[in-house]
């Protein structure tokens, strides 16, 4: 069946902010689905409020609208397109959801709107896990027997016919509590009455546990003639107990038998026709007992997921791009294979190497939270790689997570488990954390037995028995001499997954004379290509990874070559943004001619898309890997007589790539030299060169001891910022206002303190301690220098937050509202000298904090730092201003000067209208139910979004909808503030009161407000006072927004339970006094105003404020 | 203990690797080197005496992972000369295995080659043919020698050295309602899923491949099963004359080397693929109803399209183009080139043993098949 063309229109929603649970994966497919689409001539109308997605880009739809994703705006953005149908299975869970609103609330029949890939019967069958249920035992399928009790003798009653293990689970209980296992009857009794106790409905849920069963999932696609096919299985290392999401992954399966696969193959097939997902890709989840093969199905996604994402990297396969053909009423056999051109979409891709996939979580920058991993994802990011063992792969895994670890053990790292008995390793390794795989190694070198760690933590027998290769094969090369290795051992260490790294490290030989030495052996890496169909067809698309075998698969190519290193796994602090950096540069170096080539290890990104670059190498971002690439690429040239390799990028992905700069051969960095970039993080020489160009600084100085500490902080005064010189994303930063504080977080620092393992504390690793300017506000400036002098301010972003808040947490606002004309000129002047003095070539970010004085007097400004490459903010910007800065700016990294690119027609001029656009980040406070939910120096958030419209308060609004927050137009807001924010406390309540609302307060709070005249209609106590407790108002529903702005800033600030009772209970909760004051002006904006909603595309034409007018 | 040990193709390319399996006396091993690119599944497809004559290269690197289990065998040993992997599993984990893929392959006295670069092999295989080859621990020389003087497949009557020499009776498994049929399957390399889904319709005779037409229709068989088999279907002695002299007189489905036979029987022609189709993930094409089964294949040899008097073509493999089932117009007779019955591989096709069925019923079917949409009817998973 060809495509329709009874459609000519289609809205595709996105998934909006990058939250746990749901990353860049849905840019990757919403990106790909825009492409398609597009090419297929229909009219793409996309949402999505997140700014650093590449589906966002302008030129991705023809209409996108960058607004939050809720019922309102999504029914004003039908009311304005009138879409023919709507696809929502490729944005995620958010799409999903909002889709089913939207058929729920009416809107898709009001508007004659059909929806396609997944139909609401679809969508509420696999969503309503008793619908699901019934579904699969309605066909057959077996689901893990389960119940409700109501009494304990009932409970008792179905724990025996279901048989223990059971899962018990209180009905109507938020966050799990009171939910268990019970292995045995006591166990059982205890925990049902527990639960009957704690459920306010007397009920509990009895479900046959499956914990330490084998999980695998299957990638399965159907079109609209009911042909289906796998696309990839994977299985689970870590069994079932532990989120697929934050488990190490492989594919394909391993240690099913095909009668056993082929059994999944038919209940996943029965499973997706039985939901009745017409066309698209599904992910069907199942568990295996490994004692006899039975098998019971888990869940599954009627649409594209983190998954599928992966599977699509893995086989080489485009789950999404195919989805949104199938959607359109193609078939699978209409679709061509993009790898092998020759052979049609309708088949099972089989492939010849191992894919392991590895999580990436930020425990670390939770105090608090328990690292222990469960049936909820908590991992921020993830890494893929491909090699053609599963120890290979496994071990390029483990390096690619940039954790410091160079493989499975064999590293320094590999001490910390030394202090542990055997008995107290393999207690730990019983308990699933990010530490296990290294737990396993370890245990497996004291001589533990493979049975013994199965029965532990029920990780697969075979997988352990190649962990236990790995620790054979190190044991081997331990006793080999260096100087003694053969050809044939190298490459069977190599073979094994062992890096130069670890080699080194046996050895205790540097890792440069590995490499050396390797060489000079003739032992390189090849690389190979990931075809879809194991070699069977040639393979037209050139994606390749490293593994050690007798040939590789690199063509020869005489075109000048870019190399672009991408971002790794993201974390928080270094995520999309830089991504959507990398892509951009491809995009843009492909439009110059240059033959564009991206290493990357991310699976959920559009950078590793085949589609995206010329020539993608799956691999690890380490010296090693990338050093590989760039031979195996100048090779390439050389056979094709080509120029070989005309740069390499590395200020586009944050500090993964930055951090190879120096190790990569000399010439070949283009944009700012490596020398400068040190020259900006060296304290001494930019504290010097800030003196040169006359631009103050807060005042500050270093300390490596306590006393040296104190020292500077006596000189300087509190409060002061204090951070170590080299951890990332604010890790470990705080601000602290007494000499204890201070001493305390110096302790932190040291080698014995907490942070001790990320390096401790040296003259060469000082501590850098600022005083830290309260009350300031932070502005954020990107910038483009090029190589002949001249500057472009991309946009100055005023936070809302005040500094001290990580930037990365903190809302923002382009252009600044608060900042006079001639500060920002100041400011943008500042940059100029900066930049120039930097000799910067391509993007810079400067922060500067802004104390303000009121009318009449001059601002005052100090410069906080500059970075010299890619920022966070830069998608953001490039949205807001309609400038493609990071293409600009890449070409400006090529030696293009700025007037070149304008007189292109590249660099055109910044979009002229009256719009504000804000950015807001996105935390993931409700994943971490135990961490504190503030604000500090220190980034938490995982992503962001953006809101635009005419006035600050529209925008603000708009940004705090996006960010799952709204605003409420009624009822009560609770407020406990620090005594230096009550005066501004008094401004928002006015503004709260003026819009009919109620306010409730602590008794400070009260008291303050009160005297000021603004009415209090509750005073609430604190926790340990006498009266209505201010925890139990929240936890009742009787706040829809709270302000608490906490004394001091470290985690143990108080009024934590207040805002951890607004986390639970998902009220909107502001923790500055500023977002407060953004707040109350939004909530007023936005009662005034009607709800408008505009595509980037008019913003970027030109929107002037008269609209606002016409519209009141 | 490493032993070295390599493979040499006639054409003279060489692989290097360690020799796994059982020692071959000479310390060499030789064959057609042909790849196959199945996920799981190897024990049956090392099983399968379609294999004769033949080395399997696997194409994922790890193989033996889940062990072998007694259910899995389809035939009574294997026929294949040897097995190249990139990894042998030394330690099996399955709950259905009763022992290790490598001690079978040992007990079995099938030689192995495991640590070669099965990418590069079948890089080569795929743009040079499907060509004979030599491995094994003996001098590369030896090798070279061996390769050149292995003949292949082409013209050599493989069946001959794979089919039973005494007839085997199989009783039906077919429970309630309608009474079970009777089928004699010709062996010319029957695999053992085969029979078990002929039973669930007929009690099933398995006899030699030379029994003759008489004698078969002297059984009285509501029908006559036509099995895969190795090698060069114009080779198989006697075959071609046996089904002539059973089309017409009897309800007649064929499989793969059945296939080809039954295609010749009519007039069709054959011939070699430049590297065969080996695996389980080929798409098929229904032309009745236009959906697409997922098949499982093994097979050089194939016919030739349009070559066929008196038949329709049904199905076509959707990668090459090339002829995947055909169906007599005015003979109750059909045949399909791929692996219905799967063991390995996908369950998409296996309507068509309903078909058989039916048409033993005297229906003379035109049902093509099912229906898109109706493939598994649910949950089928049997």
């Amino acid at each position: 069946m060809p495509k329709r063309t009874d459609i000519e229109s289609i809205l595709l929603i996105g998934s909006g902010p990058i939250v746990i649970g749901q990353a860049c994966e849905f840019d990757y497919s919403g990106t790909q689905a825009c492409r398609v689409l597009r090419d297929e001539g229909y009219r793409v109308i996309l949402a999505n409020s997140n700014p650093a997605t590449i589906m966002t880009d302008p030129e991705f739809a023809d209409a996108t609208y960058v607004e939050p994703l809720s019922l309102e705006v999504l029914t004003g953005i039908i009311q304005r397109e009138q879409p023919d149908v709507l696809l929502p299975t490729l944005g995620g869970q958010t799409a999903l959801n909002l889709a089913m609103e939207l058929i729920e609330s009416g809107v898709v029949d009001k508007y004659g709107v059909e929806v396609i890939g997944a139909d609401q019967t679809a969508i509420s069958t696999a969503e309503d896990r008793a619908k699901f249920r019934q579904a699969m035992i309605d066909i057959g399928l077996p689901v893990p027997p389960s119940a409700t009790a109501h009494t304990l003798d009932e409970a008792v009653e179905v724990m025996e016919r279901i048989g223990l293990p059971v899962i018990i689970r209180p009905a109507y209980i938020l966050g799990g509590t009171g939910t268990g296992i019970a292995h045995t009857p006591e166990q059982g009794r205890d925990m049902a009455a527990h639960g009957l106790a704690a459920s306010p409905i007397s009920e509990i849920l009895i479900e046959q546990s499956i914990a330490g069963w084998k999980e695998y999932e299957l990638e399965v696609m159907r079109d609209r003639a009911d042909n289906c096919v796998v696309v990839c299985t994977i299985e689970n290392l870590d069994p079932m107990g532990v989120h697929t999401g934050d488990s190490i992954t492989v594919a394909p399966a391993q240690t099913l038998s095909d009668v056993e696969y082929q059994a999944l193959r038919d209940a996943a097939f029965a499973c997706i026709r039985r939901v009745g997902v017409e066309t698209g890709g599904s992910n069907i989840q199942f568990a295996v007992n490994p004692e006899n093969g039975e098998f019971v199905i888990i869940e599954m996604n009627p649409r594209v997921s983190r998954s599928s994402a992966l599977a699509s990297k893995a086989t080489g396969f485009p789950i999404a791009k195919i989805a949104a053909r199938l959607a359109v009423g193609y078939t699978l056999d209409e679709i061509p294979n993009d790898i092998t051109e020759k052979t049609p979409a309708c088949f099972e891709p089989v492939i010849d190497y191992v894919v392991t996939k590895v999580p990436r979580w930020a425990f670390e920058k939770f105090s608090g939270v328990s690292g222990v991993l469960n049936t909820q994802m908590q991992s921020v990011g993830e890494v893929m790689s491909i090699a053609r063992t599963f120890t290979e792969s496994l071990q390029k895994g483990l390096r690619s997570l940039e954790l410091g670890r160079h493989g499975l053990n064999a590293d320094p790292a590999e001490a910390a488990y030394n202090s542990l008995s055997d008995e107290e390793l393999l207690a730990a390794a019983a308990v699933p954390t990010p530490e296990r795989i290294f737990q396993l190694e370890a245990l497996l070198r004291r001589g533990l037995t493979v049975a013994e760690l199965f029965e532990a933590t029920k990780v697969d027998p075979w997988f352990c028995d190649q962990i236990l290769q790995i620790t054979e094969e190190r044991a081997a090369l331990a006793e080999c001499d260096f100087d003694a290795m053969t050809p044939r051992a190298w490459k069977r260490a190599k073979q094994f997954g062992f890096s130069d790294e670890q080699l080194g490290y046996l050895w205790d030989v540097p890792a440069a004379e590995v490499r050396k030495a390797r060489i000079a052996a003739g032992v390189e890496a090849t690389f190979k290509t990931v075809d879809t169909c194991s070699a069977e067809f040639e393979a037209e698309t050139p994606y390749h990874y490293s593994t050690y075998e007798d040939v590789g698969e690199v063509a020869p190519s005489d075109r000048a070559k870019v190399i672009i290193l991408g971002s790794g796994p993201n974390r928080i602090g270094q995520g999309i943004e830089f991504d959507y950096c990398c892509v951009h540069a491809c995009f843009a170096l492909s439009e110059a001619g240059y033959e564009t080539i991206m290493v990357n290890c991310n699976p959920e990104t559009v950078s590793t898309d085949y589609d995206t670059s010329d020539r993608l190498y799956f691999e690890p971002l380490t010296e090693e890997d990338v050093l590989n690439v760039i031979d195996v690429e100048l090779r390439s040239s050389q056979i094709a007589g080509g120029p070989g390799i005309a740069g390499i990028v590395v200020s586009l992905g944050g500090q993964t790539p930055l951090k190879l700069a120096g190790m990569l051969p000399k010439g070949l960095v283009v944009g700012t030299s490596p020398e400068s970039i040190d020259l900006a993080e060296d304290r001494e020489r930019w504290n010097a060169l800030c003196a040169r160009l006359d631009i103050p600084q807060p005042a500050g100085g270093t300390a490596a001891t306590a006393d040296e500490a104190l020292a500077v902080a006596d000189r300087i005064g509190y409060p002061v910022l204090v951070r170590p010189s080299y951890v990332l994303g604010g890790r470990a930063m705080v601000i602290v206002y007494t000499d204890e504080d201070l001493r305390e977080a110096m302790a932190e620092m040291a080698a014995s303190g907490s942070l001790g393992r990320e390096g401790g504390l040296s003259a060469e690793r000082p501590v850098l301690i600022d005083r830290f300017l309260e009350d300031a506000t932070e502005v954020d400036v990107d910038a483009i220098r090029d190589m002949y002098g001249e500057v472009l301010i991309g946009g100055v972003m005023e936070h809302v937050e005040e500094a001290g808040v990580h930037s990365g947490d903190s809302a923002c606002m382009l252009p600044p509202v608060h900042l006079s004309e001639a500060t920002v000129a100041l400011l943008e002047r500042h940059v100029k000298d900066i930049a120039s003095a930097l000799d910067v070539v391509g993007l810079i970010n400067v922060q500067f904090a802004v104390k303000q004085f009121g009318i009449g007097a001059a601002d005052q400004v100090f410069v906080l730092e500059a970075n010299p490459r890619a920022s966070r903010t830069v998608p953001f910007v490039a949205k807001a201003t309609g400038v493609p800065l990071v293409k600009v700016a890449t070409r400006v990294m090529m030696g293009s000067s700025l007037a070149d690119l304008r007189q292109e027609g590249l660099l055109g001029n910044r979009a002229n209208g009256d719009h504000i656009s804000v950015k807001e980040a996105v935390l993931p406070f409700n994943k971490f139910p135990e961490a504190d939910a503030i604000l500090g120096p220190e980034m938490k958030s995982t992503g962001e979004v953006m809101g635009i419209d005419l006035r600050p308060g529209l925008a603000f609004a708009k940004s705090q909808i996006a960010a799952g927050a709204p605003l409420p137009a009624n009822g009560t807001v609770l407020m406990s503030l620090a005594d230096r924010d009550k005066a501004a406390g008094v401004e928002m309540a006015r503004g709260f009161t003026g819009l009919g609302l109620d306010i409730a307060a602590t008794s400070g709070t009260a008291a303050a407000l009160s005297e000021a005249g603004v009415p209090v209609a509750e005073v609430v106590a604190k926790v340990g006072e006498v009266g209505t407790n201010v925890v139990e108002l929240i936890d009742d529903g009787r706040v829809q927004l709270v302000v608490n702005t906490p004394r001091g800033r470290g985690s143990r600030a108080d009024g934590d339970h207040i805002r951890r009772a607004a986390s639970r209970n998902r009220v909107p909760l502001l923790t500055t006094a500023s977002a407060g004051l953004a707040a109350a002006d939004g909530m007023v904006d936005w009662a005034r105003h009607q709800l408008r909603v505009r595509t980037l595309q008019e913003y970027h034409r030109g929107v002037t404020s008269d609209q606002l007018a016409l519209e009141l | 203990m490493i032993r070295p040990a390599a493979l040499v193709l006639s054409d003279g390319e060489v692989f290097e690797g360690e020799a796994i399996g059982a020692d071959s006396p000479s310390g060499i091993t030789s064959g057609e080197v042909v790849f196959n690119t199945v996920l799981t599944g190897y024990q049956e497809v090392i099983t399968d005496p379609s294999y004769a004559g033949q080395i399997i290269t696997f194409t994922y690197p790890h193989i033996g992972n889940y062990g072998v289990a007694p259910a899995d065998h389809e035939s009574r040993r294997p026929f294949c000369r040897g097995v190249i992997v990139r990894d042998m599993a030394r330690r099996r984990s399955n709950w259905r295995s009763t022992g290790d893929l490598e001690a079978f392959l040992v007990n079995q006295g099938i030689a192995g080659l495991a640590g070669v670069d099965t990418r590069r092999l079948t890089t080569h295989i795929r743009d040079a043919g499907a060509m004979p080859g030599a491995f094994g621990t003996a001098s590369e020389s030896d090798l070279r020698a061996a390769a050149a003087a292995e003949p292949g497949t082409d013209g050599i009557d493989l069946v001959a050295t794979v089919t039973r020499s005494e007839s085997e009776h199989f009783t039906s498994t077919r429970d309630g309602g309608k009474p079970p049929h009777r089928v004699v399957a010709l062996d010319f390399g029957l695999k053992a899923t085969i029979v078990r889904h002929l039973r669930t319709i007929a009690h099933v005779e398995v006899v030699p491949a030379s029994t003759s037409a008489a004698d078969i229709l002297a059984r009285q068989p509501d029908g006559v099963f036509l099995s895969n088999g190795p090698g060069d279907p114009e080779a198989v002695a006697g075959a071609v004359g046996t089904i002539s002299g059973l089309l017409g007189e009897v309800p007649i489905f064929g499989i793969c080397l059945g296939h080809q036979l039954l295609a010749a029987a009519l007039g069709g022609e054959t011939y070699k693929l430049p590297f065969g189709h080996h695996g389980g993930n080929h798409p098929v094409r229904n032309l009745a109803t236009g959906a697409v089964e997922i098949t499982s294949q093994n097979h050089n040899f194939c016919v030739a399209d349009s070559s066929i008097p008196g038949a329709d073509i049904t199905h076509i493999n959707l990668n090459d183009h090339t002829v995947e089932g055909l169906r007599c117009r005015d003979l109750p007779a059909f045949s399909v080139q791929y692996h219905p019955e799967s063991g390995p591989g996908p369950h998409d096709s296996r309507y068509l043993f309903a078909q058989f069925d039916e048409l033993m019923d005297g229906l003379h079917t035109t049902e093509p098949g099912p229906a898109q949409g109706q493939l598994l009817g649910g949950a089928t998973h049997a």
